[in-house]
């Protein structure tokens, strides 16, 4: 416990990291992984801008990408991650890995929530006028709301799990802190402690998307 | 009366996994000015392709498709947006934005269309009282029943004042009364702001209520087009002849037919109801002349469109040369009537 308050500074900077490198790679996965998803739902066949080439091409990507375990990901990409950021420790090479990683899977969410918009109101769109883009933002993207918020409140779940992994690697964050502090030094008191730490994190952030996807769907 | 609307030898063919398939086949087509034109047909006769083609949600594999001065095969999409805001839509499942109240989906088609807030509003709120649901305007779709909907669709679908309404299949997911209310909400819009409409349906009850001439879909091509009464009164073909009995209910089923022969042994005839006063006298009168007796056995008569319609099937029993004049005299009236043959 003495060691523990000793790290307490430390500690407190891993709790930091941490919400840092989740809700940076939320936002930046997130719009990336929106933009390949609808762009994954459009271009399928019969949909708003049907391209067979365009939707193989993506779909394979994000096939190829998505079932790599992420720690083997991040280390296969740490050469682009260093051109890109500097270097791939540290906070700003986690929150690149984990961005470019989760946006396949985000894509796939995003894509999966949108399939299942009533095509219908689509087509009434489209009756009315509306172009592609139009239709995007003003009818898929509000009549898929609520589930779009639950996919992304399972994403950021994700993002907190693939925070930690990052931190084998020396990402920095709570990860990095338990497996260095705790394991490092078989202090289990620094592990447990961080594990409540990272189940309160995860749960503010599910019921937070929880409510979010509620008021969405009125319910 | 100018057309509106005008196909020419259009053919739609699809490319599906198990080859290609003919929704719509060299079928040409007037929509007038005006006019409540009515598609009947089974599903799968090409019903809906045709009214994606109208509004050129669909592109024809051949052939023509004119709305007003525009020819819709030879535009590029971005013109095509333009002319399809001047078409209103309505939809069997009435497709209304769920992530929008009542008042948003109507002035949804405004917002495209660039209309100011002022105006939007406005407009909106006299769309809505159009069509009774002012009080509605910002509940959102969930809370509304079918026939709310489809009156909220038509509220859209009338938001930029068009001159076509196309409605496709709009009150088959709804109850009967309901539906009587639907209709007769298109048929105000039709006489009172002019909007000419196509309704497509597999219902001939809703072809009945509203319908001023119908066109009789089948395997992608129009087996028959006509005034309602026309169509009703002579059937050209089978197909037409069961979709009207759907709704007369005048003339008796094979099964019908078999129970009446056997209880009654004189000939069976199935005289076509004519639109003309005293015409139940007139062929008591033919009988009586011919000495026939004459016994009402099956039948009905209908209103359409304000005039008479049906079928009266008699039993005559008599000499059968009496019985054979009377008929001579029936067609030299110009009475058409069908011989439901004799006893098995």
């Amino acid at each position: 416990m003495n060691e523990f308050i000793q790290d307490l500074p430390l500690f407190f900077q891993s709790i930091w990291q941490t919400l840092v490198i989740v809700l940076v790679s939320l936002v930046v996965s997130g719009a990336l992984g929106l933009a390949i998803g609808i762009a994954l739902w459009a271009t399928r066949p019969g949909h708003l801008l049907e391209n067979r080439v365009a939707f193989t091409v993506i779909n394979v990507l994000v096939n190829i990408v998505r079932p790599v375990p992420f720690i083997i990901f991040a280390v296969a990409i740490a050469p682009l991650t260093v051109a890109v950021m500097g270097s791939y420790i540290g906070v700003q090479g986690a929150v690149f890995a984990i961005s470019i990683g989760a946006s396949f899977a985000v894509a796939r969410i995003v894509e999966q929530n949108l399939v299942a918009v009533d095509p219908g109101v689509i087509e009434a769109a489209r009756a009315m006028g509306a172009g592609p883009l139009r239709i995007i933002f003003t009818v898929l993207i509000p009549e898929g709301l609520g589930p779009l918020i639950l996919g992304y409140t399972f994403v950021y779940v994700g993002l907190v799990d693939m925070s930690a992994q990052a931190g084998a690697i020396g990402g920095g964050g709570l990860g990095d802190f338990a497996i260095t502090y705790g394991l490092g030094r078989y202090n289990y008191t620094i592990i447990y402690i961080t594990v409540a730490v990272i189940i309160v994190i995860v749960q503010l952030g599910q019921f937070f998307g929880n409510w979010l996807a509620r008021k969405a769907l009125r319910r | 009366m100018t057309d509106l609307v005008r196909l020419r030898a259009v053919s739609k063919t699809y490319a599906t996994p198990s080859g290609a398939v003919t929704a719509v086949e060299d079928l040409s087509l007037d929509v007038r000015q005006g006019e409540i034109l009515g598609v009947i047909g089974y599903s799968g006769a090409g019903k809906s392709t045709l009214v994606r083609l109208i509004n050129a949600l669909e592109k024809p594999t051949s052939g023509t498709v004119h709305v007003g001065d525009d020819e819709l095969t030879v535009l590029p999409e971005k013109r095509l947006r333009a002319i399809r805001g001047e078409i209103g839509m309505i939809f069997q499942q009435f497709n209304l934005f769920r992530s929008r109240t009542v008042a948003g989906n109507v002035a949804y088609p405004l917002r495209l269309a660039g209309v100011g807030q002022p105006e939007r509003d406005e407009k909106v709120a006299r769309l809505l009282d159009f069509v009774g649901l002012l009080d509605k305007a910002h509940s959102y779709p969930e809370q509304l029943s079918g026939g709310q909907k489809q009156r909220v669709g038509i509220a859209r679908a009338l938001a930029t004042d068009p001159k076509l309404l196309l409605a496709d299949e709009a009150t088959s997911a709804l109850d009967p009364e309901t539906t009587a209310d639907v209709l007769a909400l298109l048929k105000r819009v039709n006489r009172e702001l002019g909007v000419t409409i196509v309704v497509i349906t597999h219902e001939m009850e809703a072809i009945r209520s509203i319908a001023d001439r119908v066109a009789v879909m089948d395997a992608g091509r129009i087996i028959q087009l006509g005034d309602v009464y026309d169509v009703f009164a002579n059937p050209g073909t089978p197909a037409v002849a069961r979709f009207v009995a759907t709704v007369l209910h005048d003339r008796p089923s094979p099964e019908t037919l078999e129970r009446l022969r056997a209880a009654h042994p004189g000939r069976l005839v199935t005289v076509s109801v004519l639109d003309q006063k005293g015409f139940t006298g007139l062929l008591s009168r033919i009988f009586a002349e011919h000495r026939v007796e004459n016994q009402i056995v099956f039948g009905g008569i209908s209103e359409l469109q304000e005039r008479s319609i049906g079928a009266l099937t008699y039993e005559l029993t008599g000499d059968p040369g009496d019985v054979e004049a009377a008929l001579a005299a029936l067609e030299g009236q110009g009475i058409a009537f069908t011989e439901e043959g004799a006893a098995a």
